[in-house]
C-alpha cells in the first residue's frame, strides 16, 4: 500500500515537473508572443500584418521555403534510397555526413555559401555570365534553406525503407509488376508517410531559418527580406508589436504543420 | 503445369546452397519440400520463381525452358513465409494488384475478387488492412493474392510456419482441398514432416543442397534411399554394431555396416507374449515413460539401447524388468549401399533338431 502510494507520488511528481518545464519553456513564451502582438489592440495587429513589407516578407519566405522543400523531397528521397539500398565504399561516411547541417552553426553555413557562390567565386562568375546573380538574391536564400533542412526527409525516409521487406517487392514481381510499377505502387506508398512528415518538418524549419539566410539574402525589404530577418529588423527599429505580429503568423503556420505531421504519423502507426 | 528441373546448382559466394538437383512434377500435384533448416529449400523455390538465378541447370515449365524469363513472365504464384502483403492496401486491393498489373477489365477484377474472397472465407474482411487481420487470415489473403492472376504453378514457402498449431491443422487441410479443387500444380516448403506426410502427394527430402529422395510419403517412410532420409523421417535410433542383434547377423559380415531402427519396428514384452522366442533378444527396461496414449520404453541389450512404444492394453512393464525384444526390421547402410532388411530368424525360423 505504501509502495503504491509512493510510486503514485513519484509518478505525479514526474508528470508535474515535466508539465511545468514544458509550460515555462514553451507555452508561456508563445502565449507571450500572442499577447505582445495584440498589446496595442486588434486594429494595430491587423495593420501590422497588412503592412506591405511584412506581408511581402512572409509571402517570400513561404514561397522560397516551398521551393526548398520540394527540392529536398526529391533529393532526400533519392539519397535515402541510395543510402539504404546500395552498398558502396564510403556509404557509412556519407550516411553520417547527412546530419552535418544539424551540427553546423547556421552562420557558418551562411558564410560557406557566401564564399562558394559569391560574385568572385567560380560559380558566381558563371552565373553572372548567364545573366543572373546567386548571392544576395533568391537563389542564395533557397540554397541556404535547402542546406539547413537537408537531413529531415532523408532521416524520415530511411527507417521506413529499412523496415520494408524485400519480399513485398518480390511478391509484386511474381504477380507480373515491372520494376517501375513496383516502385510506384508498392515502394513509394510505403515511403510516403516518411516523405510527408520529413517534408513538413523541413518546410517549417525553412520558414524559420535566420542564421544562414541573413548573411546571404541581401535583406532588401520587399525583395529579399525573409520573415525572420524582418522580425529582427522590427526589433532593431523598436517596433516589438510589428515583430510579434509576423511571429504570430509564423508560429501559427508551424503549429498547423506540426499538427499535420503528427496526424500523418498517427495514421501510419495506427495501421 | 508440368515442371522439370535438371542439374540445378546454386552457389552463394563459396557456399554451395543447391547441388545437382533434378526432379519432375506432374500437372496438378502437390509436392512437399521437406528438410532441415539451411538445406536449400527456399533457394530451390526462389529459382523456380525466377527470384534467384541458378548457376547451372535448366528449369522447364510445360516443356519450355524458362531460365531466362523474369519472375513477371513465369506465370507463378508465390506465397511468402511472412506473407509479404502490401501493408498500405486493403484485402481486396491486395488481391486486385496482380490483376490490375495484367490490365484485366474492371468488371472482371471485381468478379475475381468476389470469387477469391468467397473461396478463402474472407467475406466481410475486404476493406480491412493487413494489420487488422489475424495470422491465419493474412495467410489466406496471401494465398488469394497469389491465386488471383490464375498462375500455372503455386509456390508456398513455409506457408503455415507462423501460425499456431491448431489453426495450422485446419489451414493445411483447407489448402489440400483448395488445391484439389483448382487442380493447380503446387510446391510447398515445410520443416514439419507431419505436415508434409499429411498433405503432399509426393515429398522431396532436401538436405545440404541435395535432393535426397522423391516419392510418396509411404514410399519415403517404407523405403528410405539414403541414411539421411531414414534418420530424418520418423524417429530412429542409430545402432553401430547391428550385427550383434539376433536376426541381423548377416550385417556383421560386411564391415562398417550400421543400422537405424524405428520404435515401430520393435516389439517388447514378457516371455509369454512371443511365439517365436528364438528371434528375440533379451534385455532390461532401462527407462519407461508415460506418453499419454502409450508407454515409451527404453531397453538395454548389452551395450545396445533400443526405443519403442508399448500399448497401454498390455501388462505394465517396470523399470529393471527382464524383457524379450523382437526387432522386426532395420534399415542398414554402409559407405556403398543402404537397404531395409527383415529379421532373418523371424522369416525362416531355425530348423528344429530332433
Ligand atoms: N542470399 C544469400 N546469400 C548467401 N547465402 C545464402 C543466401 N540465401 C541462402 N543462403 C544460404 O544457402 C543455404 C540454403 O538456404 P535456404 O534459405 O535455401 O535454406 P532453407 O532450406 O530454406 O532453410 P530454412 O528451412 O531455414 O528456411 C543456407 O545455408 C543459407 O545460409
Ligand atoms: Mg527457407
Amino acid at each position: 500500500m505504501t509502495n503504491m502510494l509512493q510510486s503514485r507520488w513519484w509518478s505525479w511528481g514526474f508528470r508535474s515537473t515535466v508539465m511545468l518545464y514544458f509550460v515555462i519553456l514553451i507555452v508561456l513564451p508563445i502565449l507571450g508572443i500572442y499577447g505582445q502582438s495584440l498589446s496595442d489592440g486588434w486594429p494595430k495587429f491587423v495593420s501590422n500584418l497588412t503592412e506591405p513589407l511584412a506581408w511581402k516578407a512572409v509571402m517570400l519566405t513561404v514561397k522560397l521555403a516551398l521551393i526548398a522543400t520540394v527540392i529536398n523531397v526529391l533529393i532526400g528521397t533519392m539519397a535515402g534510397w541510395v543510402l539504404i539500398r546500395y552498398r558502396f565504399p564510403g556509404r557509412q561516411l556519407l550516411n553520417s555526413l547527412v546530419d552535418l547541417p544539424f551540427a553546423l552553426p547556421t552562420a557558418v553555413v551562411g558564410l560557406m555559401i557566401m564564399l562558394l557562390l559569391g560574385p568572385r567565386s567560380e560559380v558566381g562568375q558563371w552565373a553572372d555570365s548567364l545573366g543572373f546573380a546567386i548571392l544576395f538574391h533568391e537563389p542564395a536564400i533557397v540554397i541556404a534553406m535547402i542546406f539547413v533542412t537537408f537531413p529531415f526527409v532523408i532521416r524520415a525516409v530511411q527507417p521506413l525503407l529499412e523496415e520494408m521487406d524485400a519480399s513485398e517487392e518480390e511478391a509484386a514481381y511474381t504477380m507480373g509488376a515491372s520494376k517501375a510499377k513496383t516502385f510506384f505502387r508498392v515502394i513509394l506508398p510505403a515511403m510516403m508517410p516518411g516523405i510527408l512528415s520529413g517534408a513538413m518538418l523541413a518546410f517549417s524549419r525553412a520558414l524559420a531559418e535566420f542564421g544562414a539566410v541573413v548573411l546571404v539574402a541581401g535583406n532588401i525589404p520587399g525583395r529579399t527580406l525573409v520573415a525572420s530577418v524582418y522580425i529582427f529588423g522590427q526589433i532593431e527599429s523598436d517596433n516589438p508589436a510589428g515583430a510579434a505580429a509576423v511571429s504570430v503568423l509564423l508560429l501559427t503556420l508551424s503549429f498547423v504543420i506540426l499538427w499535420l505531421v503528427s496526424y500523418v504519423q498517427a495514421r501510419r502507426t495506427g495501421r | 503445369m508440368h515442371v522439370e528441373v535438371r542439374g540445378l546448382n546454386k552457389k552463394f559466394g563459396e557456399f554451395q546452397a543447391v547441388k545437382d538437383v533434378e526432379f519432375s512434377i506432374e500437372k496438378g500435384q502437390l509436392i512437399g519440400l521437406l528438410g532441415p533448416s539451411g538445406g536449400g529449400k527456399t533457394s530451390i523455390l526462389r529459382m523456380l520463381a525466377g527470384l534467384e538465378t541458378p548457376d547451372t541447370g535448366d528449369i522447364v515449365f510445360h516443356g519450355k525452358r524458362v531460365n531466362d524469363l523474369p519472375p513477371q513472365e513465369r506465370g507463378i504464384g508465390f506465397v511468402f513465409q511472412n506473407y509479404a502483403l502490401f501493408k498500405h492496401m486493403t484485402v481486396s486491393e491486395n488481391i486486385a494488384f496482380g490483376l490490375e498489373v495484367k490490365k484485366w477489365p474492371k468488371a472482371r477484377i471485381k468478379e475475381r475478387i468476389a470469387e477469391l474472397v468467397e473461396l478463402t472465407g474472407l467475406s466481410g474482411f475486404e476493406k480491412r488492412y493487413p494489420h487488422q487481420l489475424s495470422g491465419g487470415q493474412r495467410q489466406r489473403v496471401a494465398f488469394a493474392r497469389a491465386l488471383a492472376p490464375e498462375p500455372q504453378l503455386l509456390l508456398l514457402d513455409e506457408p503455415f510456419a507462423a501460425i499456431d498449431a491448431k489453426i495450422r491443422h485446419e489451414l493445411r487441410s483447407w489448402l489440400r482441398e483448395m488445391i484439389d479443387r483448382l487442380g493447380i500444380t503446387s510446391i510447398f516448403v515445410t520443416h514439419d514432416q507431419d505436415e508434409a506426410i499429411e498433405v503432399a502427394d509426393q515429398i522431396m527430402i532436401i538436405n545440404k543442397g541435395r535432393l535426397e529422395q522423391k516419392g510418396t510419403p509411404w514410399e519415403i517412410y517404407k523405403d528410405p534411399q539414403t541414411p539421411f532420409v531414414a534418420s530424418f523421417i520418423g524417429e530412429s535410433t542409430l545402432i553401430e554394431d547391428i550385427g550383434k542383434l539376433r536376426g541381423f547377423a548377416d550385417a556383421a559380415a560386411m564391415p562398417g555396416t550400421k543400422g537405424l531402427i524405428r520404435p515401430e519396428y520393435v516389439e517388447v514384452g514378457k516371455e509369454n507374449e512371443f511365439t517365436l522366442l528364438s528371434a528375440t533378444e533379451t534385455g532390461r527396461v532401462s527407462h519407461i515413460h508415460f506418453r499419454g496414449s502409450e508407454w515409451l520404453v527404453e531397453i538395454q541389450i548389452g551395450d545396445i539401447k533400443l526405443v519403442t512404444y508399448r500399448s497401454l492394453e498390455k501388462p505394465v512393464l517396470q523399470l529393471g524388468d527382464e524383457v524379450h525384444v523382437l526387432v522386426h526390421r532395420a534399415y542398414l547402410f554402409n559407405d556403398n549401399d543402404s537397404w531395409v532388411t527383415e529379421n532373418k530368424l523371424k522369416v525362416d525360423p531355425l530348423p528344429v533338431h530332433i
